[in-house]
């Protein structure tokens, strides 16, 4: 990875993470569906990054989004997780092909089919850590899943409108 | 020696995910005790300094409604004003002087973040430890209780809010003066329970709840909402009593943070009297 690709990913950070906290902290819908959007760029992450500056780079997102959230340690703890494995689903999603050619993971050079899976797999394991925690345990089982589909469908909605609005090639007349 | 190390290093990633894991948990831990000081939430500097000009900006869209909330809310002082001084004229003047000098101050702060939809909602001010606020004063709004602020750095403090599954508030049913507790079920914002209030009472829709005033942090009669829905199971011995909170949590433009000038004396009075028993 050259320097223009760090900066490249930094800004993506500093964007992604600012537009979680600022604009959509309090977007909920129903009461239920909360936007998780910043997850996006632990997704879209280059695959030549090691799964330990992964795991790395998932704490420092979570940890950030967690000050802001006065929910200290649950948002760093849920991406861990799914930094943790995204390796590993990669490795299960492998395309016929390979990753040879893949940069980075995203809708374009995946196609829709694979890029559903993989995203929302780990969205939905981003919710159900995030919100079992934040619950404390089990014991409010249905609720806290609600929470739960509802946050991890309308995430992933979300996300696959983004890539779609800026990440595909535009189109010639 | 030397297979230790291999296997170490071939489970380098999961050994690091589980340390990862493991620090995230002490910071969950470590965060969730009552009014512990940390410095990572928002009232630090940085974090407090963006979420400052966010609400700067944001403010202007509910502009009208915060001055319609605020000129009602005058009206209504000015009327208690007159009604207090006449009673305040009746009084012999040693009495007077007693209510006037005050045991409770009362300093106003902007709301420049809050959420109500986790199940642990926090709001952050934009007043901190400058302007004298300390960990365990009250928090009270226009039209009722508001929490019960958490830590503060120099220019904000976060404020646990009444919306927060760990929070019991010292409570009483105004009409027949019971003792009970109030907390948040975790999901309606609107509304919280009302915990332990014994079967002999005679509770009716309706009924006023306010603060007990026995914790010293808010004085007696805080509003905190009115009852909203009665019921009993067969065999048990308290009421199933859910409260329509008076505070609109959506909507928080303007707090008051109380300060109990007395709250010193009266907490080292009860710890004496603890320490004879």
């Amino acid at each position: 990875m050259d320097n223009k690709n760090y900066v490249k990913q930094i800004l993506y950070f500093i964007l992604y993470l600012s537009i979680q906290v600022i604009f959509i902290k309090n977007v909920v819908l129903f009461g239920r569906g909360f936007c998780f959007l910043y997850i996006v760029f632990l997704l879209l992450l280059p695959l030549e990054i090691g799964p330990l500056a992964l795991m790395l780079i998932g704490f420092l997102t979570g940890f950030i989004v967690d000050v802001f959230y006065d929910s200290l340690g649950m948002h760093a703890a849920a991406c861990v997780l799914i930094m943790f494995l995204r390796p590993h689903l990669m490795n299960v999603l492998t395309p016929r092909g390979g990753y040879e050619q893949v940069p980075v993971p995203t809708l374009k050079l995946m196609g829709l089919e694979w890029f559903s899976t993989y995203t929302f797999i780990l969205v939905f394991i981003h919710s159900m850590a995030l919100f079992y925690i934040e619950a404390g345990g089990f014991n409010r089982f249905f609720f806290t899943f609600s929470k739960v589909i509802s946050s991890s469908i309308l995430t992933f909605i979300l996300i696959i409108i983004l890539q779609y609005l800026f990440y595909m090639p535009k189109r010639r007349i | 020696m030397q297979s230790l190390f291999l296997f170490l290093h071939k489970y380098r990633a999961f050994f690091i995910f589980v340390l990862l894991e493991v620090g995230c948990m002490w910071l969950i831990i470590s965060n969730n005790q009552y009014q512990s000081a940390t410095f990572f939430n928002s009232s630090n500097r940085i974090a407090g300094s963006i979420l400052n000009t966010k609400s700067g900006i944001t403010d202007y869209f509910s502009l009208k409604q915060a001055n319609e909330n605020l000129a009602t809310e005058n009206a209504r002082l000015r009327e208690e004003v007159m009604k207090q001084r006449e009673i305040i004229d009746r009084l012999p003047r040693n009495v007077a002087l007693n209510l006037i000098l005050g045991q409770f101050d009362y300093s106003e702060a902007k709301v420049i973040n809050n959420s109500i939809r986790n199940l642990n909602n926090y709001i952050t001010v934009n007043k901190g430890w400058a302007d004298g606020i300390e960990p365990g004063m009250g928090v009270i709004g226009q039209s009722g209780l508001v929490g019960i602020v958490k830590s503060s750095s120099k220019h904000f403090s976060t404020i646990i809010s009444l919306l927060h599954t760990d929070i019991y508030v010292s409570s009483l049913l105004k009409r027949t003066g019971d003792l009970s507790s109030t907390k948040w079920a975790g999901d309606n914002p609107e509304e919280a329970n009302l915990m332990f209030v014994p079967r002999h009472v005679d509770v009716k829709e309706g009924d006023t709840v306010i603060t007990s005033g026995y914790n010293s942090i808010f004085g007696q009669g805080t509003m905190i909402g009115t009852v909203n829905n009665v019921s009993i199971k067969e065999n048990a011995t308290f009421y199933d009593i859910k409260v329509a909170l008076s505070t609109d949590f959506s909507s928080l433009s303007y707090v008051y943070i109380v300060k109990n000038n007395l709250k010193v004396e009266k907490d080292s009075l009860e710890i004496a009297t603890n320490r004879i028993q």
